[in-house]
């Protein structure tokens, strides 16, 4: 075309990236790559291979090395060794190595955006502007963890070595999130890339060479799912951390059950895009292109569900069209496309499916006459109005360019179908009115919500997920939590098996007085148990001393009820809250004398221990008294004009499964810091002596706790604790119980994805260390970051 | 003077589909106040938008030629200082009228393309040599007026001088707005100005300036726009060049989307000037961009749009020189203005 007639068209034309030292670089690695264990390269031990291939042009890139178990031995083994002496490093040590990878990261910056473009499919835009500079962030940030860790994390250490499986959509993004907090903690890790893109993985194991990284801190492994099932089955393991969908998620769950592996998982989402009447339209279409066409629509928090108020839904998918009309898709390396290659075909007809079964359940699919290229996994941006919350493309994650819009009438009807959804990993709300704005993000099922903006990312915002998107947090002071561990927890022992001792057939000694048999505590009433048999409850010498209910499913299941009934205490002040433990606390002191002499009979403990025990349970009312109103979140301030508000919202309804021993202190000490944070609680307390519990119901009758946030359902610990853990409605379930007990229970949390606490060793709960504090209230809450961009 | 011959122009470069039916003036509306208030603009979100727009788009080797031979095209070739003179006007008139050096432009191959900038943009006392410098090109005169830069002389000798300037052959007025009417909401008075300025322009085309570096927010900078469009502006033009802060892109945003309600209110398209400031080519650029992503392709022309400056043609001569060279060029190789 000649100069004259592009005068004319006014065209873009092509502005390719020129891709030649990458290739260069592959070249001088014949194209051929090993995998990175102990700081240095060696050839796979399976002498299998397999391509990494060009997703825009379907050209083989590189042979890629399937690891096998050997080299998972020898990866962990390595990294094993490595731990100690890393650890042991201090955090300045640690800071200097991650301050130079930060700084090798942006003296590589183009050759990473590169090979992730070519091997990814991504704009190369995104590759150069958001990825690789995230990147460099992200280690910078953690470089200064590592040299704070000591003052700001007391009393921790590291957990040892991390398994990392990281997925193919942000591949060097992913690595750094990963490897950044675990190496700034003092652990060492092995990180498998994800199959379509180990390239970028590759290079950076070139950096770590060149950075100083002592051999055996960082080790790379590629290879398919099969060398990720190895990393998380291997015993030498003990932390995974895991990116991808929430199937994979649920298995890995399963298969580290009961190994005491610390875990964090980052799902799927379906994320919604909330854009109220008095937006900003223009920029909320804007924000459209970034929420789901960044990176073709893969990503996990994208903004796939678009929700836009009634009254302006015909206007906003007018924009939206013409808009869509100018999205450029094409060669990933080209300068200006906003949209490129789909990772693979396997995902392409993955998209294509859903989208035709989008079509046929009856939705309005509309797609911009935009040509693609004739070669290569191509999807056009597309659209679907005409959606109901019961279409399966409304309730499936797509991850591609494919957005479904609904619209809603008011506020409270946007937070429902916000909110109608198994996942929550992210939220954005268009609305110029602060009010509204700050009204909504609190009620959105998130972990992530974005205003007026959408998809942005800072190492110093935490990111994570709610319900079936994952647990755990990556980035912020929140994500360096996941890969640490109180020092007092290697010196306790672990909890036993608890083995019921047989009920005895002789009837409970009753004295003179009328027959108070405990019945469950459900919704602020006692109820009988819906089994309609009692158990014996045992002295120290083996005599029965009383009954209580025996409970069943359906006591559990009415339990739950009445904790989601009672929601309203999630929103309730923390002052309100405060004053109802300090109350508790009052009442409880007013009966101690009573409550250490049912301690005694119970346990046999002696007066002294009883009224010391009594005596701790109030303290501890009063330190989370104290704690409802002052365990608040922060204020980030990310380089740009924008505050990001990390808050500490409860779980929502928490099982708790009490320790045998110390019944009163040991059910106060979990129960309170649940109830603190706004948490409803169901409690099965202390199988072996649950009368300290019971005997609370009229406590926290009379310390106006509403029904419902408190439920309490005796009997059998283990059979109870696992319907706690199958139910859906549940949040999180604590646990403090043998290894066995705790492999049923997170095997069983799968279902919704539940928040797990196993205390697997036995505390010492007299010992304010090891029984109260911000251990406790952390797993209490999960953090929320709302992120405020501001300027008028 | 002879006149050369010049070879047909091809088809394509005489098509132009993208004029097809549409007003060249803007009638104007009645004041519409509801629309007015409607208008909302998140700052951090425009600011995104712009600050993401040049990693997204970019021309390269012909493509970027073109683009910039485009941008040369738009411009108002610009000189508003105290110390001018009907000697210095006629020397940029000159520049505005051949903006390219030949050899250059027959390289590039667009040499009966009629290459020149958009207007030559002066204050009235220089209009009258202005218009004798361009007798017979058809390159319209700009004059500034209203009391221009402030914009705060009396009502009626503003118009008068409007009425003068258009007299003496100016074709395009380029018009202060009063920024208290926008800084006090008072949206009638606004409209009721521009309005008469419109009556006084009479077939000459109305820009008027709405100097966003005093507006002190981009809602004002929207509303500022939609007001003076429903009063009739033909071209809705950022800045005197003496602001403070003068074009930037987001403010251009904003005043694009608010051009482009108006069209999707009425159907009319209004022009767009960014002034003050522009003083690259790669600058240039990134306004082309705005343009076309924000409106399409219909804005890249000259009677839709234009850049008010005086440098930015150098710059731009430099990047077509080296187009042509391969050479990064001086200059003083380019005949000055």
């Amino acid at each position: 075309m000649s100069v004259a007639e592009i005068f004319n068209t006014m065209d873009y034309g092509p502005a390719p990236e020129d891709a030649k030292r990458a290739f260069a670089w592959l070249d001088e690695h014949d194209r051929s790559f090993g995998i990175f264990i102990g700081g240095d390269w060696r050839g796979q031990s399976t002498g299998s291979r397999f391509e990494t291939i060009n997703p825009a042009n379907g050209q083989v890139i590189a042979s890629i090395a399937q690891a096998g178990a050997a080299d998972i031995d020898a990866a962990v083994l390595a990294a094993r060794e490595a731990q100690p002496a890393w650890a042991a490093l201090d955090g300045h040590g640690r800071a200097r190595i991650l301050y130079a990878l930060a700084r090798l990261v942006q003296r590589h910056s183009r050759m990473l955006s590169v090979l992730e473009t070519i091997e990814n499919g991504k704009p190369i835009r995104e590759t150069r502007d958001i990825d690789i500079p995230l990147v460099a962030r992200h280690f910078y940030y953690h470089a200064g963890w590592a040299q704070l860790l000591d003052s700001e994390y007391p009393g921790q250490e590291a957990i040892g070595v991390a398994g990392q499986i990281i997925p193919w959509n942000f591949p060097l993004l992913m690595l750094s999130w990963k490897i950044a907090p675990a190496i700034a903690a003092g652990n060492t890790v092995v990180l498998k890339p994800a199959e379509f893109t180990s390239l970028s993985a590759l290079y950076f194991a070139g950096l770590c060479q060149e950075a100083g990284v002592p051999p055996g801190v960082i080790n790379i492994v590629t290879g398919n799912g099969a060398v990720g099932e190895m990393i998380v089955g291997h015993s030498g393991i003990d932390k995974i951390a895991f990116t991808g969908s929430t199937e994979v998620g649920r298995h890995i769950r399963k298969a580290t059950a009961g190994t005491g592996k610390k875990l964090t998982l980052e799902l799927g989402g379906k994320s919604p895009f909330i854009v109220f009447d008095d937006a900003d339209l223009d920029s909320a279409i804007e924000g459209l292109v970034d929420a789901i066409w960044l990176n073709q629509g893969q990503v996990c928090c994208a903004g796939s569900r678009l929700l836009v108020q009634e009254s302006i839904a015909d206007k906003a998918i007018a924009k939206l069209k013409a808009r869509m009309t100018n999205l450029r898709v094409g060669n990933p390396l080209d300068k200006a496309i906003d949209i490129g290659a789909i990772v693979a075909p396997v995902q392409l007809q993955r998209i294509d499916a859903l989208v035709r079964q989008g079509v046929d359940e009856g939705a309005t699919l509309w797609q911009p006459d935009c040509e693609l290229p004739p070669d290569g996994c191509f999807f056009p941006p597309s659209l679907f109005t005409d959606v109901t919350p019961s279409a399966h493309i409304a309730q499936e994650e797509i991850f591609g360019p494919v957005l479904v819009s609904m619209t809603f009438r008011t506020p409270a009807e946007a937070v429902a179908l916000a909110n109608n959804t198994r996942y929550g990993l992210a939220a954005s709300i268009w609305t110029e009115n602060i009010n509204l704005a700050l009204d909504i993000a609190p009620q959105l099922k998130a972990g992530v919500i974005w205003i007026n903006s959408t998809n942005l990312f800072d190492a110093s915002a935490g990111f994570g997920g709610y319900q079936e998107s994952g647990f755990g947090r990556e980035g912020g002071g929140e994500g360096m939590w996941e890969y640490l561990k109180p020092k007092f927890e290697s010196r306790l022992t672990p909890c036993l098996d608890y083995v019921p001792v047989p009920a005895n057939t002789a009837s409970a000694e009753t004295s003179a007085g009328i027959d108070r048999t405990a019945k469950m505590y459900i919704g602020g009433k006692q109820a009988r148990p819906d089994s309609g048999y009692s158990r014996g409850v045992a002295g120290p010498d083996g005599t029965p001393i009383a009954e209580v209910g025996e409970g069943n499913r359906k006591d559990i299941r009415n339990a739950v009820e009445a904790a989601r009934k009672a929601a309203g205490w999630g929103k309730a002040t923390a002052h309100n809250r405060a004053q109802i433990l300090y109350y508790i606390a009052e009442n409880l002191e007013a009966r101690a004398p009573e409550f250490a002499e049912r301690l005694t009979a119970m346990t046999g403990a002696t007066k002294g221990k009883a009224k010391a025990e009594v005596a701790a349970s109030i303290r501890r009312l009063f330190s989370y008294g104290a704690w409802a109103d002052k365990f608040e979140g922060s204020v980030h301030t990310p380089p740009m004009h924008d505050l990001t508000f990390a808050v500490n919202e409860p779980l929502g309804i928490i099982g708790i499964v009490c320790p045998i021993e110390m019944p009163l202190l040991g059910f106060v000490s979990l129960v309170a810091p649940a109830i603190a944070m706004g948490n409803r609680v169901v409690a099965v307390p202390s199988e072996a002596h649950p009368l300290s519990a019971t005997d609370l119901y009229q406590v926290f009758d009379t310390s106006d706790v509403p029904g419902g946030v408190i439920n309490i359902v005796t009997g059998a610990r283990d059979e109870l604790a696992k319907v706690l853990a199958d139910h859906d409605e549940v949040d999180g379930i604590w646990y403090a119980g043998s290894a066995d007990g705790c492999a049923v229970l997170e095997a069983a949390s799968i279902g919704n994805i539940k928040r797990t606490w196993m205390m697997r060793s036995k505390r010492d709960w007299l010992n304010a260390e090891q029984g109260e504090g911000r251990e406790f209230l952390r797993h209490a809450t999960q953090v929320k970051n709302i992120w405020v961009p501001y300027g008028e | 003077m002879a006149t050369q011959q010049q070879p047909e122009t091809p088809d394509i470069v005489k098509s132009r589909p993208w004029e097809s039916g549409v007003p060249t003036r803007n009638p104007g509306t009645a004041l519409d106040l509801d629309m007015v208030r409607e208008i909302r603009v998140n700052r951090s979100a425009v600011e995104r938008r712009v600050a993401t727009l040049p990693g997204r788009r970019t021309v390269k080797k012909d493509w970027q030629a073109s683009w910039l031979l485009k941008a040369l095209t738009c411009i108002d070739l610009t000189t508003l200082s105290g110390d001018d003179t009907p000697g210095r006007v006629h020397r940029l008139c000159m520049k505005g009228r051949s903006p390219v050096r030949k050899d250059v432009l027959d390289v590039l191959g667009v040499s009966d393309l009629g290459i020149r900038v958009a207007a030559i943009c002066v204050y009235h006392s220089m209009v009258e040599q202005a218009c004798e410098s361009l007798d017979g090109t058809g390159i319209p005169v700009t004059a500034v007026a209203a009391g221009f830069p402030a914009g705060l002389s009396p009502l009626t000798e503003r118009i008068r001088e409007v009425e003068a300037s258009v007299a003496a052959g100016a074709s395009e007025i380029d018009i202060v707005i009063q920024r208290q009417h926008v800084l006090n909401g008072n949206w009638p008075a606004l409209f009721e100005e521009v309005h008469a300025f419109r009556e006084a322009c009479g077939e000459a085309h109305l820009k008027t300036i709405i100097a966003t570096g005093d507006l002190a927010t981009l809602r004002n900078v929207g509303r500022a726009s939609l007001v003076c469009m429903m009063a009739g502006a033909d071209f809705i033009k950022t800045s005197t060049g003496k602001e403070p802060v003068n074009a930037t892109l987001p403010v251009s945003l904003v005043t694009l989307r608010a051009i482009r309600a108006y069209r999707e209110a009425t159907g009319i398209r209004v022009g767009f000037k960014a002034a003050g400031g522009i003083s690259t080519a790669k600058d240039a650029l990134n306004y082309l961009f705005l343009m076309k992503e924000e409106l399409g392709r219909a804005w890249l022309e000259p009677e839709l749009f234009r850049i008010g400056a005086s440098s930015l043609l150098g710059d731009i001569e430099r990047q077509l020189e080296h187009h042509v060279t391969g050479r990064y060029s001086a200059s003083r190789r380019h005949p000055m203005g």
